[in-house]
């Protein structure tokens, strides 16, 4: 059984170490775009358009990975791509967060009207296919940075509310909440400094599941051409582009496909890691 | 008779569920700033033909005037008509509708087998390298979505080793003999195999896309719970009698460890239903998802408003259905 526990520790470990070493790759790259980027990623070309990757006959090494029918460089744009992708995750995941386990806590602790409110809320929200409700508030509010945002938000706050909910719930039930109480603490305060800290793991690991749904959030978005512009380096635009080019460029798609891949899967392999590192079990 | 309350209680909820998606579609898509109405007319069209073809369609009355009007038709089966092609919303609606079940439900079955077969493999062959192997599988397969699963077999079986179509429902120089639109369904009763392989080679890969993060899913669960049922007195009793592994698993242990992975595939059907709006646009398939992305893009609001509500009345049912089964299948409900 030790045996076990330590190849599931280690297990746990190396997922832990890999996905982070992808997603501060990417951090870097995103901070050092400018850097690193050997072309401006708006610049079009008409004279380098499609363009091979490097390894290919008929390739330019001034495009390591190749360029769009526009000639813009693919390997510029992946990069930049990156920034918009990362500024999504980070800001729409923790307001997501902030708003869903916010909701989550108030109507798993006070029960009462404030948790038939917010859960008629949830169940009215799943009945929403999510993808179609949030290309809804885009054409709804208009494209940018901002929108998707707001409708990450709006969208996924159930995501953090549910199982929030849930965990308050049961913690509620507990002899050191109920010690609380007879000490004269008032029910606010036990929520923030009783509740919180024992639900704060389960927020951490959903809010870096969060950040990699928003990344694709984002990227079905530029996909249906809705996201930021339609000349923005994002990866779904690129994605888009890709796929309707596929038999003439296969490369367009698939640089930013992979890193979105790699980038996804990171996400929520950090998140599973986390919460097996949580586990008391295992731990 | 609790189940009949249960029931009773559940469609109520149901309902108020469903009048909040109404309200909330309804109100959301009016925010938005431009007419519908400008999008219709040829330039140089006057004052007096805006104003009747906004009274035509309804837009010259108050916000709640109009939505009581809209909810008094769906009473009725009128959904309005749509403004991009003047044709009724209910027969558009219906009319893709068997496109996206048909590809819902094959997804779904795609799931249960390649989910069934992968717990049923990692708990014949649990402790070992199988195992390990289908557990990191499972663990890939959970974290990527749909959308980029879709992606990667355009580019592996629709570029690379190009064996099925990579958009559309079905060629369109194939002549469709068909009265429904449930094509798969019908080619097959009309022994029409020719149709019907066209039609498989142009669903396969987007219903496979949809089905493998829920395979993965039925996996972890069933496993999950046909290990724990391996530990217990009766499995262990029966493999004493000299029943093969196998015939433990499939006869003892999987009867009883099934109802968890169930309920789940229940609620994560649903979830399945709602990645057909994206599949269906990377695919270019003509389903009901691909026609609301179009609706949003071109303004329409009472088809948008009307396919918002069919989603939300498949997922609610989908849901009820679910629990229905739940307490018909567990005993304990079904006398508490």
């Amino acid at each position: 059984m030790a045996d076990g526990r330590a190849a599931a520790k280690r297990q746990i470990n190396s997922r832990l170490w890999l996905s982070g070493s992808w997603l501060l790759l990417l951090v870097i790259a995103a901070l050092a775009a400018p850097l690193l980027a050997p072309q401006d990623p708006l610049a079009q070309d008409l004279f380098a358009s499609r363009l091979p990757p490097l390894w290919q006959a008929g390739a330019d090494p001034a495009y390591p990975l190749g360029s769009d029918s526009l000639g813009r460089d693919v390997l510029s744009r992946t990069l930049y791509g990156a920034r918009i992708a990362l500024v999504v995750a980070l800001i729409a995941g923790s307001c997501t967060c902030i708003l869903g386990a916010g909701l989550g806590l108030v109507a798993g602790y006070y029960r009462g009207w404030a948790d038939l409110l917010i859960s008629r809320f949830i169940e009215i929200w799943m009945a929403f296919p999510p993808v179609l409700f949030a290309i809804l508030l885009i054409a709804v509010m208009g494209t940018g940075l901002t929108s998707i945002i707001v409708a990450i938000v709006v969208i996924d706050w159930t995501r953090f509310a549910r199982v929030i909910r849930a965990e308050a719930m049961s913690q509620s039930a507990m002899d050191y909440v109920a010690s609380a109480k007879v000490a004269g603490r008032k029910r606010f305060g036990i929520m923030v400094v009783e509740i919180l800290p024992n639900v704060l793991p389960t927020i951490v690991v959903l809010l870096t599941l969060e950040m990699g749904i928003a990344v694709i959030v984002e990227a079905i978005l530029s996909f249906v051409n809705l996201s930021i512009s339609t000349d923005d380096p994002t990866w779904g635009s690129m994605i888009a582009e890709g796929r309707a080019s596929i038999h003439q460029s296969w490369w367009v798609l698939v640089f930013p496909l992979i890193t979105l891949f790699l980038t996804v899967l990171s996400f929520s392999q950090l998140g599973e890691g986390l919460k097996d590192h949580f586990d008391p079990v295992l731990r | 008779m609790t189940l009949i309350r249960t029931f009773l209680k559940r469609l109520v909820s149901m309902l108020i569920t469903l009048i909040g998606v109404a309200v909330i579609v309804f109100f959301v898509i009016r925010i938005v700033p431009g007419n519908p109405i400008a999008m219709m007319l040829p330039p140089g069209a006057g004052e007096e033909d805006i104003a009747r073809l906004k009274a035509l369609y309804g837009f010259d009355k108050t916000l709640p005037e109009q939505f009581l009007i809209w909810g008094k038709g769906i009473l009725a089966g009128d959904f309005g008509t749509s403004i991009t092609t003047r044709q009724p919303v209910m027969s558009l609606v219906l009319g893709r509708l068997p496109a996206t079940l048909e590809l819902s439900i094959m997804a779904l079955v795609m799931a249960v087998a390649l989910g069934g077969a992968l717990a049923l493999a990692g708990t014949r062959q649990r402790g070992g390298k199988t195992e390990a192997v289908i557990d990191v599988t499972n663990g890939i397969s959970l974290s990527v979505p749909d959308f980029l699963w879709g992606l990667l077999f355009i580019l592996l079986f629709g570029v690379l080793w190009p064996v099925f179509h990579i958009s559309g429902r079905v060629s369109p120089a194939l002549d469709l003999p068909f009265v429904t639109n449930f094509y798969l369904f019908e080619s097959l009763l009309r022994l029409r195999f020719d149709i019907w392989l066209d039609l498989v080679s142009h669903m396969f890969m987007p219903a496979l896309a949809l089905a493998i993060p829920l395979a993965a899913i039925i996996a972890q669960l069933l496993k999950q719970s046909l290990k724990e049922t391996m530990h217990l007195d009766y499995v262990t009793l029966a493999r004493t009698k000299g029943y093969s592994e196998t015939h433990v698993i499939l006869r003892e242990a999987l009867p009883n460890a099934i109802l968890p992975t169930l309920t789940l595939v229940g609620v994560q059907f649903t979830f399945l239903i709602g990645g057909t709006v994206i599949i269906e646009r990377l695919f270019s398939y003509e389903g009901l998802g691909n026609m609301a992305i179009d609706a949003v893009i071109n303004r329409d609001l009472p088809l948008i408003q009307g396919i918002v509500i069919l989603f939300a009345v498949i997922f609610t049912s989908v849901n009820l259905l679910v629990d229905l089964t739940y307490a018909l299948l567990n005993p304990r409900l079904r006398h508490g």
